[in-house]
């Protein structure tokens, strides 16, 4: 069974918006006007949280940038540049990092001053083409991994045709460009299970976690990266496994999971890269309680923080604003970790299914 | 015990009390012998109204080379010559001369030159040399030494020359103890400052290691000569006034007061006396001490006097002060400004400014100050000064000067008394007349300083829109053409064109 995938239509995509973003400038020049470009704008006054599409999306404000502005005209500069080395990179199939797109500037005498500089103007690109990054084969360094019973056939260059079975290596396989647009063959999983931390993720392995709760792991290293954000998407969409989040237990570790589910504000320009239907299971501050878990006091960082989150539209429904709540009233958090006061394997035997019960 | 009194001469309180004037210490003593000298060669020039010639030496006698020792001075000048008769008493006798009088002169103790030589001479107790002519058939030549206790020249040597040349001028050659590599700096800043404020004069000096320095005239145009003057009323004290009143023709207060008294005419007499309650037809000589004492002060009360009027004064003018200015500075930008006359305690004074920018003028944190106070340079203790007081108190970032930026400012204030602090004569104290005038001067100036400043910045502004323009349009040009996938540019060359003289106001 080959699942139908939306990684190649895509590809074609990238190359035509960029090749049109070519063509408008163009024509603007060759009319005798300095070039402008329209976009979205990504002030903050034009966020809003869109519950139908239940992630951040842009308003209807818009933008001009335009090359008679002195101001303007380096970073517009710097924004054709990053279209032209975009389209490169699609035309040659080749991928890149943020890192090597600030260090690629200064061969074309568009140098950024730093990296911030260089990737904010990826992410005007992205407003501007309505794509994401990762469509334009540029990735950040951080990379997370996934492991289960999940047959992929490769895309990339050179590897055209060539399928790996996800389980087969026990460190995981790293979620990288090539994998990132696989398209997805077969697999017998019933669910994915995202993991924050790299311990967590090995003992799951180690334990079987995959066979016993038929299920595909996936270790987000920490704020899961767009490329693992859009891939966790694809499994839920495209092959409809549910998708059951585990993270620390404070705040840090409820937006992990927020993230995924609802999306940033970074990323209110763009679509595919949220699951709404995922389930955060844990550690939820209840469950600090019912299963009197070694803790930590919260900080005045952490109490700081949840105030914050309780403001936030996507943290309206009750579960979220029920486990808040909690938080602020035991002032303590806990780390997955914590489990293992009752044994290695007490994670895996006892608190999993009973998470993975819960009714939402 | 019994004290023992004595009286010393006027030589005698100098000799003892010689930092009044100057010469504390060698390196001082070297600076105060040369600029003495060369003041006294630039007045003798001026009262002819003849471009000044001068020339100074110093030169190391016997093996010294460095540190204290006996030095050489000589200064030659093209001026007006000492009639032969005076030429002793000018030289070897303290407080003689031809300063005395109310108008503008560079020194006013009749004493530097004099006071030079007499350094000299407790240092290394030579005689000095002096040749001088009015440019009659005859030049004298002296050597001469001052007999301190006495207050008198004593004259070791008298020699007459025929005249072929009619040679004009004034040569004084003496030795002194002193620091020359010490004294170097204030005596080149000396000098450079005098050419500054003297567009009209030739200096050239020699210093002890051979070394030439020439500041050459900019011009030959001199400032009117300076008028002589009868005292005002608000700045006369009793002892004026008895004088007066023995020397005096008048036989009636009012015509004493027009007389002797500058800007007292006929009406203003006729009101002051009535005010100040003496009648008109009184003798001036039968008035008794107490009826001066109230005059005096009636005279300071009474506010229908007219200011004293600027004749006497000579201030450089805004032409020449510009020349001397460029000449040695040779700046990018400069603005003058000489403000009208104006009075404090009834002594008039005119006070000149001047704005420099760029040229050789250093940059700095702080602007670069030149005070002067009727034409001579003020050296020493520039933080004292009320110029440099109010300089600090101005915000100059109003005028768009920040810090680093090569700046000049020259104060010249020029009065028949300068307002000096000390009798050290080097700073000019906070008058309230005085500072107001440097003030709105100094505000004057910025003004157009600023007007420059805006200029050069909205030029440069405009030639780096361009930069930036043409480094980026051709680049947006070449990448738009890539993306599109076509072999030839747009052409920009009409977008970089219409960018020329492109003002600043785009969204």
């Amino acid at each position: 069974m080959k699942v139908k995938s939306s990684a190649s239509e895509r590809k074609k995509e990238v190359s035509k918006n960029l090749s049109n973003l070519g063509a408008r400038l163009y024509d603007q020049m060759e009319k005798g006007a300095f070039p402008w470009i329209e976009m979205p704008s990504r002030s903050i006054q034009n966020i809003f949280y869109s519950p139908e599409l239940r992630q951040y999306i842009l308003g209807d404000k818009t933008v001009r940038r335009t090359a008679r502005n002195i101001r303007h005209i380096r970073p517009f500069t710097q924004l054709v540049w990053t279209a032209y080395f975009a389209h490169q990179l699609a035309q040659q199939r080749k991928t890149s990092t943020l890192r090597d797109v600030y260090y690629s500037a200064q061969a074309y005498e568009v140098p950024f001053t730093d990296q911030y500089e260089s990737d904010n103007i990826i992410t005007d690109l992205e407003t501007v083409v309505s794509l994401s990054r990762e469509d334009f084969n540029i990735f950040p360094e951080e990379r997370s991994a996934v492991f289960g019973d999940l047959t992929i056939e490769y895309t990339a260059p050179g590897f055209e045709g060539k399928r790996l079975n996800l389980a087969s290596h026990p460190d995981g396989v790293m979620i990288g460009p090539a994998l990132t647009y696989s398209e997805f063959v077969e697999t017998k999983a019933d669910k994915v299970i995202v993991i924050e931390k790299g311990a967590m993720f090995t003992r799951f392995v180690e334990e079987g976690v995959y066979n016993k709760f038929n299920s595909i792991l996936i270790y987000t290293a920490g704020q899961a990266p767009r490329a693992t954000r859009y891939f966790i998407q694809r499994l839920n969409r495209e092959l409809n496994l549910p998708v059951y989040i585990f993270t620390d237990g404070d705040p840090w570790g409820m937006h992990i999971a927020m993230v995924l589910i609802s999306g940033s504000a970074n990323a209110a320009h763009l679509r595919e890269l949220t699951t709404p239907d995922a389930v955060w299971s844990g550690v939820w501050a209840t469950d600090i309680v019912d299963y009197k878990l070694p803790t930590d006091p919260l900080t005045d960082v952490d109490v700081k923080r949840l105030h914050e989150l309780q403001r936030d539209p996507r943290y309206k429904d009750e579960l979220w604003q029920r486990e808040i709540k909690t938080f602020l009233k035991i002032k303590k958090k806990a780390e997955q970790e914590a489990f293992s006061r009752y044994g290695l394997t007490y994670i895996v035997d006892e608190y999993l299914p009973a998470k993975l019960e819960v009714k939402q | 015990m019994a004290e023992v009194f004595e009286e010393i001469s006027p030589a005698d309180f100098f000799y003892r009390n010689r930092d009044i004037a100057g010469f504390t210490n060698p390196a001082r003593a070297v600076y105060s012998s040369v600029r003495e000298l060369v003041e006294n060669a630039l007045d003798a020039s001026e009262i002819l109204r003849i471009p000044p010639d001068i020339y100074v030496r110093l030169s190391y006698q016997g093996e010294v080379k460095s540190g204290v020792g006996a030095l050489r001075l000589r200064v030659e000048d093209n001026g007006s010559g000492i009639p032969d008769p005076h030429i002793p008493s000018a030289f070897g006798q303290v407080l003689f001369g031809t300063k005395y009088k109310l108008r503008q002169a560079r020194g006013t103790f009749g004493l530097g030159g004099t006071m030079a030589i007499m350094y000299g001479q407790i240092t290394t107790h030579e005689p000095a040399f002096v040749v001088s002519s009015t440019g009659t058939k005859r030049v004298y030549e002296y050597r001469l030494m001052i007999d301190i206790e006495r207050n008198r020249p004593i004259i070791m040597h008298r020699k007459i020359h025929v005249n072929k040349e009619r040679w004009r001028g004034t040569v004084v050659e003496f030795s002194l103890e002193g620091d020359y590599f010490k004294a170097m700096p204030k005596v080149l800043q000396y000098l450079k400052q005098t050419a500054m404020v003297n567009p009209y004069a030739n200096v050239t000096f020699v210093d002890p290691k051979g070394r030439l320095y020439k500041f050459n005239r900019a011009t030959t145009e001199m400032p009117a000569p300076p008028k002589e003057i009868s005292p005002h009323p608000f700045g006369v004290d009793v002892e004026t006034i008895q004088r007066l009143i023995r020397v005096t023709n008048c036989r009636n207060m009012a015509d004493f007061m027009q007389t002797h008294f500058h800007r007292v005419g006929e009406s203003t007499a006729h009101r002051f006396l009535e005010k100040a309650g003496v009648n008109e037809e009184k003798d001036p000589g039968r008035l008794a001490p107490q009826d001066v004492v109230k005059l005096v002060q009636e005279m300071k009360n009474f506010d229908g006097f007219l200011p004293p009027d600027a004749s006497c004064l000579s201030p450089l003018g805004e032409d020449l002060l510009r020349a001397g200015i460029l000449k040695e500075l040779k700046p990018d930008f400069i603005a003058v400004s000489q403000r009208r006359p104006s009075t404090y305690s009834g002594h008039p004074f005119i006070v000149e400014v001047a704005i420099a920018y760029g040229g050789d003028i250093p940059k700095g944190d702080d602007v670069v100050l030149y005070r002067f106070a009727n034409r001579i340079p003020l050296l020493y203790d520039e933080a004292s000064d009320v110029s440099w007081r109010i300089i600090r108190s101005i915000n100059w970032r109003g005028y768009k000067v920040t810090p680093g930026m090569p700046i000049a400012i020259l104060v010249h204030v020029c009065s028949t008394k300068i307002p000096y602090k000390t009798v050290g004569k080097e700073f000019i104290a906070d008058r309230p007349e005085v500072s107001r005038e440097v003030l709105n001067g100094l505000r004057e100036v910025g003004r157009r300083l600023r007007r420059f400043l805006s200029k050069r910045e909205h030029v440069e502004r405009q030639r780096r829109r361009l930069d930036v323009f043409s480094k980026y349009l051709p680049k947006i040009a070449r990448f738009s053409t890539d993306l599109v996938g076509r072999k030839e540019p747009p052409d920009i060359s009409k977008l970089l064109r219409s960018l020329e003289g492109f003002e600043e106001n785009e969204g």
